[in-house]
């Protein structure tokens, strides 16, 4: 079946770094920065890109939508 | 494929609904609001009926609702958006309204706008966030506070003898007839979302269908409150609130479920 | 057609709001008005009109519906008596800040507490001067027969329309207990949504289509913006009084003395000028028909005119300070009137005239 890869774009300054969004990535893709925002919240970026389906868990669990998924046929 | 290629906007499959407004939400990192308020504009949307919806705001952290949920909105004194709901409801019997209400506004001031919208059966929708405490006012014992539980207002943790036990409003208002659909949700992992964002959509379509009141009780964290970082309060949440206010379909097509 | 008929002030105020268009009328039991929500459960006026009647399960309640229906533009009024008014002041506060129109009606008794179900006009002070919290003020009209029951609620909705603002009739059980003529006003349609819609989408929450959402809110966290809010609100009253100011003088032109009355004590103090006149006493009465906007300027001139001025309330005195202030001292202002649902008669009002004012000589 053909191979489908995610990827997520995380709006840095919407981003609190409250880290709910990394329990539910069930491929580990999403670790927080070391840098901070505007407002001084580390934020979630891809840590292991590769690993992302797009399968969205991340981005509808997050209270802030900082999370925008796309997806596709490799 | 690099990064780069996937991210296209033909390849974009999850994004904010356009029913959520670009004030930066007001509510705490990790806070329950944020996902509840997201689901609820997403339905309509996916409903297509935001030209027919009224919403109606409380008082409590989800005050400032109206800046951020793009939607008519009037702002009801605390507790008493469901009066305001059933005037607008009866006023304008063809449109869909929706309360959004935290546990002090529904579940303390708000108990006898509650019941009564509830036992009329008015055809509304009732977003109900419960969150075991009052978030705005900083963190004071709330009627759904759990037994032991600490907060400002019951330092030494809620005292049972004293304050009696945590309020089941939700099962209180399923026995009464006119509640058509009943259910508690929560919406802290994926699996959690997309069951209460299913629930909401029941909702909406009931008020279509003119069956009568929707009630959604959503168990929520509260960071600042609890005083834990938000994954830690989702763990806590689920070894403490969900098992005195347990999730799931309390009543549906007005039948209570054994 | 108008028609003329023998009602209860109550029952002619609920007629009315059915003639006037009202959409909605939230109601709760309460002694001594229960008649409106009575006569208008059993006129159906859903059937005539289309109008919604609900009792709700507390005032508390039913003023947040009206708030509830008046932010989606419609006409929504209530009618409760001094507990349950009191009951409603947060609710009515919230609507001059949302600057929401509606209509609210008390129909007094005594107090304070449970007090009685007579009438009294105890409650000018909850009326005129705000009542609920902030900065506020409400127009004020008092009817003194069943007529102006009846023709006061269409005024109170274009008022309340005209400023985006609750008006009260503040009325009492007296006027609302009573029998008498009234002559009732055509029907006047209901505005159909679409109207509504057209008329007042610029602020009404009827559901965002083709604009940007509303927000009916009388929250503002950011001081200087709720402060040109309450500015706002100022404004509206600073029109009333120029542009909705009502009174009327009976028998003022040749008047020596003056009674200040409005209400149903205005009926009594107007028989005490009679029975003053029959003994040469030349004494007028001015009649406030709203408590706000007040006759300020025409008490300031009557009492460039007048030795002494007699405020006739069923109370301790709330109007007199009112007086007192209109007048600047020019004249002595006393006031007379039972209190507690206890009524003056005609005889003790001119006995206080003649007590208080005419022999008192101390002016």
């Amino acid at each position: 079946m053909a191979k489908v890869k995610g990827a997520i774009v995380v709006d840095t300054e919407t981003c609190k770094g409250c880290e709910v969004c990394i329990p539910v990535c069930q491929e580990n893709v999403i670790s927080m920065s070391t840098t901070v925002n505007r407002k001084g919240y580390h934020y979630a970026y891809m840590s292991n890109p590769d690993a992302c389906t797009g399968c969205t868990n991340c981005a509808i669990v997050c209270p802030d939508r900082a999370i925008t998924v796309y997806r596709a046929k490799v | 494929m690099e990064v780069i290629d996937i991210i296209k906007p033909e390849n974009q499959v999850f994004n904010k609904t356009c029913l959520m407004t670009d004030t930066t939400l007001s509510y705490c990192p990790g806070c329950g609001h944020g996902v509840a308020h997201n689901l609820a504009m997403e339905v309509i949307d996916e409903l297509g009926i935001v030209e027919d919806t009224i919403g109606v705001a409380p008082v409590g952290c989800s005050v400032l609702a109206y800046d951020f949920m793009n939607v008519d909105i009037t702002q009801a004194a605390h507790g008493r958006a469901p009066a305001l709901a059933t005037a607008i409801s009866r006023t304008w019997p063809d449109k869909y309204v929706f309360t959004y209400q935290g546990d002090g506004d529904l579940a303390a001031i708000g108990t006898a706008e509650t019941i009564h919208a509830c036992n009329r059966g008015e055809n509304i929708v009732i977003i109900f966030v419960n969150n075991g405490i009052y978030g705005m006012t900083g963190g004071q014992m709330a009627p759904t506070t759990l037994p032991g539980m600490s907060t400002s207002t019951s330092p030494y943790g809620r005292d049972i003898e004293t304050m009696g036990m945590p309020l089941k409003i939700t099962e209180l208002i399923a026995n009464l007839p006119g509640t058509y659909y009943v259910t508690r949700q929560a919406v802290h992992t994926h699996k959690h979302v997309r069951k209460a964002k299913k629930a909401i959509k029941t909702a909406f379509e009931n008020t279509r269908l003119k069956k009568g009141l929707s009630f959604i009780e959503i168990v929520s964290n509260c960071n600042s409150g609890w005083k834990m970082n938000p994954n830690d309060s989702n763990v806590w949440m689920e070894e403490n609130m969900f098992p005195y206010f347990p999730l799931g379909d309390i009543k549906v097509k007005g039948k209570l479920k054994q | 057609m108008s028609e003329l008929r023998l009602m209860k002030g109550n029952e002619a105020l609920a007629e009315a709001a059915i003639r006037a268009g009202a959409d909605a009328y939230f109601g709760y039991p309460i002694t001594p008005q229960s008649e409106v929500i009575e006569y208008l459960m059993t006129e159906r006026p859903e059937e005539r009109t289309g109008m919604v009647v609900l009792q709700a399960e507390s005032e508390v309640a039913a003023i947040n519906m009206v708030y509830g229906a008046a932010s989606t533009g419609k006409r929504a009024m209530t009618s409760s008596s001094s507990p349950g008014v009191s009951l409603k002041l947060e609710g009515v506060s919230y609507l001059a800040g949302a600057e929401l129109p509606a209509v609210i009606v008390n129909v007094m008794r005594g107090g304070p507490g449970l007090g009685t179900i007579q009438p009294s006009q105890a409650d000018y002070f909850q009326a005129v001067k705000g009542g609920g919290h902030g900065d506020y003020k409400l127009y004020v009209l008092a009817p003194a027969s069943v007529q102006e029951m009846s023709d006061f609620v269409s005024d109170a909705f274009d008022i309340a329309f005209k400023y985006r603002a609750p008006v009260l009739i503040l009325s009492d059980g007296l006027i609302g207990q009573m029998m008498e003529k009234v002559v009732l006003k055509d029907q006047k349609d209901r505005m159909p949504d679409e109207e509504i819609i057209k008329r007042y989408g610029s602020w009404a929450t009827t559901g965002k289509k083709g604009r940007e959402r509303n927000i009916v809110t009388s929250l503002d966290l950011i001081p200087e913006k709720m402060e040109a809010r309450v500015h706002r609100l100022m404004k509206k009253y600073e029109q009333m009084e120029r542009e909705d100011l009502r009174y009327e003088m009976i028998q003022c032109e040749d008047a020596e003395y003056l009674f200040v009355a409005y209400g149903s004590s205005s009926r009594i103090a107007q028989k005490a000028v009679q029975l003053a006149r029959e003994k040469g006493i030349k004494v007028g009465l001015l009649r406030p028909i709203t408590l706000f906007p007040f006759p300020k300027q025409q008490l300031l001139v009557l009492a460039h005119q007048v030795k002494g001025i007699l405020s006739v309330e069923l109370s301790t005195g709330q109007m007199v300070e009112d007086v007192r202030l209109a007048v600047k001292g020019r004249v002595p202002v006393k006031h007379y009137g039972r209190t507690g649902g206890s009524i003056h008669t005609p005889e003790e009002v001119l006995e206080a005239l003649e007590q208080k004012i005419i022999s008192d000589g101390s002016n």
